[in-house]
């Protein structure tokens, strides 16, 4: 691929962010050594200070980052690089730095990591860089100095329990316009809300009422088909996504994954069936929940990778045609890397379309799409750092077209706006899908 | 107003409706709803190809809707659904729709006592609540969190009292939200607003908000308390001496607080939906006291019973001496009384229910898709497919069980009145 790489790093210091900014106009110094200071005794425990000690600078991790070998193996892209320009500095400085620094380990932090953890593999240590990064963050979010637009998504969290402003009024009437639309189809097809006591739970992120309210559609002919008891909350608690998780406010992310889960407690629900969401299973299956004191979700959590293969597995789906395009598959890292679930995708794969091809490396290997860990959610400002700093992952995307692929596959929201702009970008001319979009297609309904 | 003492406590069975018959009739019969005195039961039917009603005991509404969602019994006995007509909205009380209609109405509360229905509205992208066909004077940008005072005469809700532009986040930090009470908003904006509760005389209200992006804390008639937190969740008014508490995040750990200070001593990594009992003399709060592991603690003090997944649904008995919960460990659901378990295990378990004298406690439960009512334990020999709460009597003495029966009665919709005495031997 010959995009321009070169450029990012002159872009980079171009780059003006309004809640970086505005929220480094407001500090002093004193500030900053006061909250980096309370952070590093509070909060930076034993765990930080063993990875910073343990780091022999061996560089294994470089070439695990996609951002590192996007940017022609410029060092201050590598895992490593990161780690020493943001929170090294600072525990090596014991907080005393500057403001201009804060701006400079808040862009580092938000915008050059996705916290995919693939670096983590390959570290001889097993330390998580992308720890270290989410500590930054939160060190960000206590001097207020974030990215306008993840911060803005924040505060939709925390006013409307979701992701995108959407209204209490606005998703109710969503469920009920996608289900008399499906009813055009499937007389009988229900979506049920509020159902007391159905087997499952179905919860969604922010996105789908607001941009892809067929996917909701979708989801609702499967269930029908699939003979499934299901039921989606007419509150506030229907989103199970978390952009606090990346902005570090781990307070309004207990509260977002209680109320959640409280949802389908209270409904009663045997379990909540995800729709195809990466770092919202991570959200509610690893971190909301521990912060919450729960040790595993109070509650089973499917993700819909897990579900379609249920269904598929035990014939409760029959399909009518395969899909006759060669495809291949992201492997999304929350749900892989975090939870294992690539055979169980490519299980699903298998079932629904005729002709797979890998794209290499892939699994627990596979290359971020960059748009992870709340990048893609910082905004326009940072758009080309993102798309440039994955080049590798268009260079894996056009290998697999060159041996036939038409059809990305990739079952994680962020993962298609991330997949979408590097198609776009790098002109690869693929198309872009879910698992739900081919099961749909290709199942008897 | 029916009085609970007015129902029909007589011990014995009565078919009230076969709900088979409903499906034969119409086609499309969604989930059927009780009343509190079991009398009758309802559920959202077709009635013609593009018309909704609501069948209550085989007999459909007189009037029918475009659509019809929500349907609810209040405790006065009477059904109430959220209906439309004509893309226009409102509540339908028994089959008569309110006089105002609305762009959109969600979000029914009923007060607790008595019939008086309150629901989040919207008309011209104005937001409001309407309570008994009465939409409040102010309209506001956003509504959410509506709470009914215990009668049900009065609400409140967080309301969004100025406009935020896409990506404004000064104008966020700088606060737009409240609550507004009967429509009346709060003087102070915050950050956020979120849980929000009455007192027992309806004169004063306290919510959760949140004064920055950090700090946390108790509005009391919009009044906040002085001492801010890392986190709080839902305040409860006392209900004799009109103190608030609530749990409020320490850097230690959850405590509980009335009032800004701190009156339970221990620390814990949880501490959350605490209740009072009738009396006020206790409360008891769903706790977790070693990470991962959760109890009740009853006035500060946790069970030895914990659960491994989860703690819900907590119970006091009215004078306050007994306690109940459901607990899951490993995926089995259970009912813990007084810090013992019952032996069974359940596929799924709803509130446990004291009765008035406080020495039953009874709970419907779920298992291989049956439902069961169990009493102290022992579960009552009918099966049903669907089953509702356990009423018992005034005196305690009587169990009224409502449910739609599988086996010999299957599909049929019964109302079922026993003794204690024949219910434990
Ligand atoms: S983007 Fe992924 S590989 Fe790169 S530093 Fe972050 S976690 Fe590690
Ligand atoms: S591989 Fe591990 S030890 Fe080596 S530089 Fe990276 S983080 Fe440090
Ligand atoms: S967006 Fe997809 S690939 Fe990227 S971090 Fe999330 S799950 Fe991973």
């Amino acid at each position: 691929m010959k995009a321009p790489a070169e450029k990012s790093f002159e872009e980079k210091k171009k780059i003006h962010d309004k809640g970086i900014e505005e929220g480094a106009a407001q500090l002093t110094q004193e500030k900053v050594h006061q909250v980096v200071q309370q952070m590093l005794s509070a909060e930076g425990g034993a765990r930080l200070k063993a990875y910073i000690e343990t780091c022999s600078h061996c560089g294994l991790c470089s070439e695990a980052c996609h951002y590192y070998l996007s940017n022609d193996n410029n060092p201050i892209y590598s895992p490593a690089g990161k780690v020493k320009q943001t929170i090294g500095e600072i525990v090596k400085k014991k907080g005393k730095v500057s403001v201009d620094f804060i701006k400079e380990a808040c862009e580092i932090s938000f915008t050059e990591c996705n916290l995919c953890r693939r670096c983590v593999m390959y570290c001889p240590f097993g330390i998580d860089v992308a720890y270290m990064m989410l500590f930054m963050r939160r060190i960000c979010h206590k001097l207020g100095v974030v990215p306008q637009y993840i911060q803005d998504t924040a505060h939709s969290h925390s006013a409307t329990l979701n992701q995108m402003w959407v209204k209490e009024d606005e998703w109710i009437d969503t469920l009920q316009w996608q289900e008399e639309e499906a009813q055009d189809e499937f007389p009988d097809l229900r979506i049920p809300i509020e159902k007391e006591g159905a087997d499952i739970f179905y919860s969604v992120i922010g996105p789908e009422p607001k941009f892809r309210a067929q996917l909701i559609y979708q989801m609702a002919v499967i269930m029908y088909a699939s003979g499934a008891d299901w039921t989606m909350p007419a509150t506030p608690g229907w989103d199970n996504s978390d952009m606090c998780m990346y902005t570090g406010d781990v307070e309004m992310v207990a509260r977002l994954k209680k109320v959640h889960f409280e949802t389908a407690m209270r409904l009663k629900n045997k379990r909540i069936v995800m729709g195809e969401c990466g770092h919202a299973f991570r959200s509610v299956h690893d971190v909301g929940n521990r912060f919450l004191g729960w040790k595993m979700a109070p509650l089973p959590v499917v993700h819909a990778i897990e579900f379609y293969y249920e269904l598929l597995r035990d014939r409760k789906i029959r399909i009518k045609n395969k899909l006759s395009q060669p495809v291949t598959f992201h492997d999304p890292c929350n749900i892989v890397r975090g939870r294992g679930l690539h055979e169980m995708g490519r299980y699903v794969i298998n079932e629904t379309c005729k002709t797979f091809i890998e794209m290499h490396p892939n699994r627990e290997h596979n290359f971020c799409c960059a748009a992870g860990g709340g990048v893609i959610n910082c905004g326009p400002p940072f758009r080309n750092k993102r798309v440039t700093g994955n080049r590798v992952k268009a260079d894996q995307l056009a290998e697999a077209k060159k041996k036939g692929a038409e059809i990305v596959i990739a079952p994680c929201h962020n993962c298609h706006g991330g997949l979408e702009d590097i198609i776009k970008h790098y002109e690869l001319g693929m198309e872009l899908k879910f698992l739900g979009d081919i099961l749909y297609e290709v199942m008897e309904k | 107003m029916s009085h609970i003492r007015d129902w029909d406590w007589n011990r014995g069975k009565r078919v009230i409706s076969d709900i088979h018959q409903w499906r034969e009739t119409y086609g499309w019969v969604e989930e059927p709803h009780a009343s509190p005195d079991g009398e009758s039961v309802a559920a959202i039917v077709k009635v013609d190809e593009m018309a909704f009603s609501v069948c209550e005991n085989g007999s459909p509404w007189e009037s029918s809707f475009d659509k019809v969602w929500f349907l609810r019994y209040g405790p006065d006995n009477r059904a109430a659904a959220l209906v439309s007509d004509t893309a226009m909205w409102t509540v339908a009380v028994s089959g008569t729709p309110w006089e105002n209609w609305f762009e959109f109405v969600w979000d029914t509360k009923f007060g607790r006592f008595d019939g008086h229905i309150s629901v989040s509205a919207q008309k011209d992208f104005a937001y409001f609540a309407v309570t008994d066909d009465t939409p409040w004077e102010n309209t506001f940008y956003t509504i959410s969190h509506l709470k009914a005072s215990p009668s049900g005469r009065s609400a409140a809700a967080t309301v969004q009292t100025k406009p935020i532009n896409e990506a404004d986040i000064a104008a966020f930090q700088k606060g737009c939200f409240t609550v507004a009470v009967n429509g009346q908003p709060w003087t102070q904006n915050f950050l956020n607003a979120w849980e929000i509760a009455f007192d027992a005389k309806e004169e004063h209200v306290a919510a959760e908000v949140r004064l920055s992006l950090e700090d946390y804390t108790i509005v009391v008639d919009g009044i906040p308390w002085k001492r801010h937190y890392a986190s709080v969740w839902e305040p409860v008014f006392s209900p004799t001496d009109g103190s608030v508490t609530a749990p409020v995040r320490l850097a230690d750990g959850w405590a509980l607080a009335q009032d800004g200070e701190i009156i339970w001593k221990n620390r814990y990594f949880q501490l959350w939906h605490h209740i009072y009992s009738i009396d006020g003399s206790r409360i008891a709060a769903i706790v977790s006291s070693k990470f991962g592991r959760w109890t009740l603690a009853i006035d500060d003090k946790p069970w030895n019973l914990t659960f491994k997944d989860l703690v819900t649904d907590p119970a006091l008995s009215p004078d306050g001496r007994r306690a109940a919960c459901v607990g899951k460990t490993d995926g089995k659901w259970m009912i813990a009384v007084d810090g013992t378990a019952w032996n069974d295990t359940y596929d799924m378990a709803w509130p446990p229910i004291f009765s008035p004298d406080g020495r039953n406690v009874a709970a419907k439960t779920q298992k291989n898709g049956i439902y069961r009512m169990v009493v102290n334990g022992r579960p009552i020999q009918t099966n049903y497919k669907t089953l509702w709460n356990p009423v018992f009597s005034p005196e305690g003495d009587k169990l009224l069980i409502r449910g739609i029966e599988t086996g010999a009665n299957d599909g049929k919709y019964t109302r079922t009145v026993l003794s204690l005495a024949e219910i434990l031997g």
